[in-house]
Order: structure tokens, then C-alpha cells, then sequence
């Protein structure tokens, strides 16, 4: 095998670290949607690799995958309507400004 | 191809409500041409609640069974039963709080219902899943719910709000938990939880992944620093939600966590000190935040976190002593949290406001005005804050006890000084409404309508009889944790 387990592991951390930042960063709350997408996907990164490298025999980690998959398109489904559902009532998705609840 | 032996006994309560979710939802096409009315959101309603009922009773017939499982994904032993009976318990009152709550705000009760149904679903899954997809669906069936009831009150500004900040805090913890998940599964090649505590190698992606796993954990139990979400959330969602969720989620994610940090026994002594901290972190910056709330939902909000904070003590003293001190707590926090809940769902002004949530000022001489009311609200929020002889008083004396005799002295005096605090807020809300007249300030939404006093009359009973029956109710869980404990 010609890359080593590592360099998947680096990949997805990095791409983890990128979604982390882009949740903290991003005001606008699609694009925060966007930076956890790309966490859980970095994730799945991670799963593939680790099904192929530590125990090939079983597809655990390929299910795991398919599972998170599915997990987050039901998010996006939810998130987005509640972000349209916001925008109907507020114009705006910007979450500096949605901050009736404080204290 | 062979199918796998699927033993369907171990989830009978689950398909029960599962069932009882559909039925719900299928609910609202039957009788043509009728309108949303109150009658009718109360006919769904009747249906959902008999599917709780219906689903507790299989949970109870199966106590004291021998612990049976599907191909080691999900467990029906002892501990996941009685976790079941902390959720239905909760859903039961939760939803006899929606009853005419509901009804004030929206048109849709066959979707209210059948998602409330599928959050029950989800907390009874996560507290019987051993293995870690499972585990994971399982959170994400009671968060997805949770994020859609949380604004379900579309009109107003503060539940969209508090939606989406459950929503993207949630979702962004979902990824934490799932990072944890397969980092375990790197180190060990499997995501089941037997696995798992065999093959660990207690090296860099054990300890990491556990570290990940935890944060998960934290988001949904509100433990700080990661319970920014919580107020807003519990202030802006419908209070029978509220209600509902801060014990449903918190005895689901209790459980699991018991179920998860079993696996990883190997480094227990590690992992103490950090829920120590976590526990004192919790408890203290919860306490403190609830001092200065002036509103009714946020205060419990904040104590709802201090809650957290006392049963991690129990999760602290390990499986032998502070799981049945845990499960004892939920019992009682069910009932007196909710009870709690409940008086202040009454207390709120209907309407579309922005924040349309009761003040402290609202229960200004509610015992003038309803003397019986104001006495158990004053009952509920004494057992929470921990005076004798209530629920909430042996529920902290089992944590602290537990902690003592596991070594964790320090903790457990951190614990009573947090109780002391926690007085003070409680009884400000009891002087108020005593000890002054009421003003224009103070509200009462009248009449009481039947379901939220039979809500409040079972969360009373409920309060006063595990205060007297303590003893032995901890015993029946005491061998519950032990059985688990053995495993």
C-alpha cells in the first residue's frame, strides 16, 4: 500500500479543523451549516480509512459512514427550513442578529 | 443470505410508541372535511398518551428479566427498563402539559405529537444501545425531534431563534461525538462497546476518542462549558417541551454515558478527575447564572444545569455506587422538574410576543390568589433546591453519599455549598409568592384546565412518595446498577 493510514488521518483532521473554524468564523448561519457539513464529513474520512487499514473483513466502518451520511442530510433538511423559517419572520440569517435571547 | 436472529422482545416498549407515532401521524386524515379543533388535538393527544402508557407497562413487566440483546447493538436489561420509565414518565407529564398548551398556538397537533412520540423513541434507544452507530442514530432521532418541537411555535421570534441555536450547537456537537466514535473505532476495529473495552489499547486514539465522545456527551447534558445553548433553548422552546426534554434528554445521555465509560474502565481513574471538575464547573457556574435570571424558564434553565452538575457526581463515584444514586436522581428530578414546569406554563401570558415567557414577577402573590397552586410550587422547587423530607433532598444525600464513600470527599462538600446557593433562587420565587400582594405584574392563566392539574397532581405525588418511599426505591435500583455493574 502506497499511502500510509496518517496521511487519511492528517486529511481529516485538517478538513475537521477547517469545518471547526468555519463554524466559529461564519456569521451567516447557512454557511455554519456548511462548516459542520464539512465536519462530519471529515469524519468520514476518517471511517473509510480506518475500514480499510485496521479491519478490512468487517464493513463497519463503510456503515458508520452511510449512517452519518444519512444523519446529515436529515439535518441539513431540518436546519434549512428552520434558517427559512427564521428569514420569513427576521430578513435575516445573520446570527449577530438574532439575539433576542440573552442574559 | 441469512438474516440475522432479531430478538423482538428487547424493544417491545420502543416499537410500542413507534407504532403509536404513526398511528398519530396518520391521525390527521381520518374524517373528512374536520378542522383542527381543540376536541381533536385531544383525541391525538388520548392516542399518544395510551401509546406511553402501554409502552411503560411492557417496560415494567419486563423488570427483573435477564438481560437479552440484538446482536449486541441494543441491550434490554434492568437499567435501560427503568430508563425507559424515566422517559415515558417525563413524556406522559410533558405531554398532559401540552394538552391545552398546545391548542393556544398552533393547528398542527397529529405533527406535534408524532415528533414527540419519535424524540421518546430516541431517548429509549440511546439509553439501551451498546454499540456505538446505534448509539449515535439514536441521538440523532431525539435531537432531530427536539430541534423541530424546540420551534414549533412559528409565530413567535424567540422559538425560531432558540431552534436554531439548538439546531447548529447540536449538529456541531453531533460532529464531536461522531469524530470520538471513529477514532475508538481506529484503535479498536469495532463499534461495539464489549469490543471496545477488550481491545483498547489505552494509547493516544483511546484517550482522544473518549475526550471527543465526552464533549458529545457534555452538549446534550448541558455539563459547562458546553451548555451555552441551554438557556436560550429551554426559554424559547414551548414549556411542555422544555419540560419534557431537560429530564428525557438528560436520563438518555446519562445512561449511555454510564454504558460508554464501562467500556472504557480500563483508564476510570483517569477519566474521575475530569467529571470531577466537569461536575464542580457545572454545578457552581449554573447555580451562580441562576441568581440573576428574572425570568421563570431561564432560572430553571440554569438549574436544570446545575442538576446536570450534581449527577455527575454520581457519575464520578463509578457504576457500584453512583449509578443507582443516578437513576434515583432522574426519578425525582422527572417529577419535581417537570411539577415545576408545569406551575410556570401557567404563569405565562398567551399571544404572539417576542418573549411571551413568565417573570419571577408573575408569581407575586399567587398564594393570595390560588393558595393551593402556590403551595405546591413552593413543594417543587424546595425538593429542588434539596429541603427534607422531599425527593430532591434524598436524591443529592444518595450523590453525596455515594461520593463520599468512593473517596470523593471534596466533591460532595462542593455539592452541599451548591445546594445552599441553589436555595437562595428557589426561595426568592417562594417569598414572592407568599409573602407579597399581587400587581399588575402578576398573571395567572385561568381556568386550570384538567390535563396540566393532573400533570401537577402526579408530579406532587410523585414528589412526596419518593421522599418517603426512598429507601427502598433505591434498593429496586440499587440491584438494577449492580446487575449492570457485574456485567
Amino acid at each position: 500500500m502506497a499511502i500510509p493510514l496518517s496521511w487519511y488521518l492528517i486529511v481529516a483532521a485538517a478538513l475537521f479543523c477547517i469545518g471547526f473554524y468555519g463554524v466559529l468564523a461564519r456569521r451567516n448561519a447557512v454557511a455554519i451549516l456548511m462548516g459542520v457539513e464539512l465536519m462530519l464529513n471529515a469524519v468520514n474520512i476518517n471511517f473509510l480509512a480506518f475500514w480499510r487499514y485496521v479491519r478490512p473483513e468487517e464493513p463497519l466502518g463503510q456503515v458508520f459512514a452511510i449512517f452519518v451520511l444519512a444523519v446529515a442530510a436529515a439535518e441539513a433538511a431540518v436546519g434549512l427550513a428552520l434558517i427559512i423559517s427564521i428569514y420569513r419572520t427576521r430578513k435575516t440569517i445573520n446570527i449577530d442578529n438574532i439575539d433576542l435571547l440573552r442574559g | 443470505m441469512n438474516l440475522p436472529h432479531i430478538d423482538f422482545s428487547v424493544i417491545t416498549p420502543e416499537l410500542i410508541v413507534i407504532a403509536t407515532a404513526l398511528v398519530v401521524m396518520l391521525a390527521e386524515f381520518v374524517g373528512a372535511h374536520a378542522t383542527p379543533s381543540p376536541t381533536r388535538s385531544h383525541r391525538i393527544a388520548l392516542i399518544a398518551l395510551l401509546g406511553l402508557v402501554l409502552a411503560a407497562l411492557a417496560a415494567v413487566a419486563g423488570l427483573g428479566r435477564a438481560a437479552t440483546d440484538i446482536q449486541g447493538m441494543l441491550v434490554a436489561d434492568d437499567l435501560g427498563r427503568y430508563l425507559e420509565l424515566v422517559v415515558l414518565l417525563a413524556a406522559a407529564l410533558g405531554l398532559l402539559l401540552a394538552w391545552d398548551y398546545l391548542p393556544q398556538f398552533t393547528k398542527m397537533h397529529s405533527e406535534y405529537y408524532a415528533l414527540y412520540l419519535l424524540a421518546v423513541v430516541g431517548m429509549m434507544f440511546m439509553g439501551k444501545s451498546t454499540e456505538l452507530i446505534t448509539l449515535f442514530v439514536s441521538l440523532e432521532i431525539l435531537s432531530v425531534a427536539l430541534y423541530v418541537l424546540t420551534g414549533f411555535h412559528r409565530g413567535q421570534l424567540a422559538a425560531g431563534e432558540a431552534a436554531l441555536k439548538y439546531f447548529l450547537l447540536g449538529a456541531f456537537s453531533s460532529a464531536f461525538f461522531i469524530y470520538g466514535a471513529a477514532l475508538l473505532y481506529g484503535d479498536t476495529g469495532s463499534t461495539h462497546l464489549v469490543d471496545i473495552a477488550a481491545r483498547a489499547s489505552g494509547g493516544f486514539l483511546t484517550l482522544a476518542g473518549l475526550a471527543l465522545l465526552l464533549v458529545g456527551f457534555g452538549f446534550k447534558l448541558a455539563v459547562v462549558p458546553f451548555h451555552m445553548w441551554t438557556p436560550d433553548v429551554y426559554q424559547g422552546a414551548p414549556t411542555p417541551v422544555t419540560a419534557f426534554m431537560s429530564v428525557g434528554t438528560k436520563a438518555a445521555a446519562f445512561v449511555a454515558l454510564f454504558r460508554v465509560l464501562q467500556a472504557a474502565g480500563v483508564s476510570y481513574a483517569t477519566w474521575s478527575l475530569v467529571l470531577a471538575l466537569l461536575a464542580t464547573l457545572t454545578m457552581t457556574w449554573g447555580n451562580l447564572a441562576a441568581l440573576r435570571q428574572s425570568s421563570l424558564k431561564r432560572m430553571l434553565a440554569y438549574s436544570s444545569i446545575a442538576h446536570a452538575g450534581y449527577m455527575l457526581i454520581g457519575v464520578t463515584a463509578g457504576m457500584q455506587l453512583g449509578l443507582s444514586a443516578v437513576l434515583f436522581y432522574l426519578f425525582a428530578y422527572a417529577f419535581m422538574n417537570i411539577g415545576a414546569f408545569a406551575v410556570v406554563s401557567l404563569l405565562e401570558r398567551p399571544g404572539y410576543h417576542a418573549t411571551q415567557d413568565a417573570t419571577i414577577d408573575a408569581a407575586r402573590g399567587l398564594f393570595a390568589r390560588k393558595p393551593l397552586l402556590a403551595v405546591v410550587m413552593a413543594i417543587f422547587l424546595l425538593s429542588l433546591a434539596g429541603v427534607p423530607p422531599l425527593a430532591g433532598f434524598f436524591g443529592k444525600l444518595y450523590l453525596f453519599n455515594a461520593a463520599v464513600q468512593s473517596g470523593w470527599i471534596w466533591l460532595a462538600i462542593v455539592g452541599m455549598i451548591n445546594s445552599v446557593v441553589s436555595a437562595y433562587y428557589y426561595l426568592r420565587v417562594t417569598v414572592l409568592m407568599f409573602m407579597t400582594e399581587a400587581d399588575e405584574t402578576s398573571f395567572l392563566r385561568s381556568p386550570l384546565s384538567n390535563a396540566t392539574g393532573l400533570a401537577i397532581a402526579v408530579a406532587m405525588v410523585g414528589t412526596l412518595l419518593l421522599g418517603i418511599f426512598a429507601g427502598p426505591w433505591l434498593q429496586q435500583l440499587g440491584q438494577a446498577a449492580l446487575a449492570f455493574a457485574g456485567s
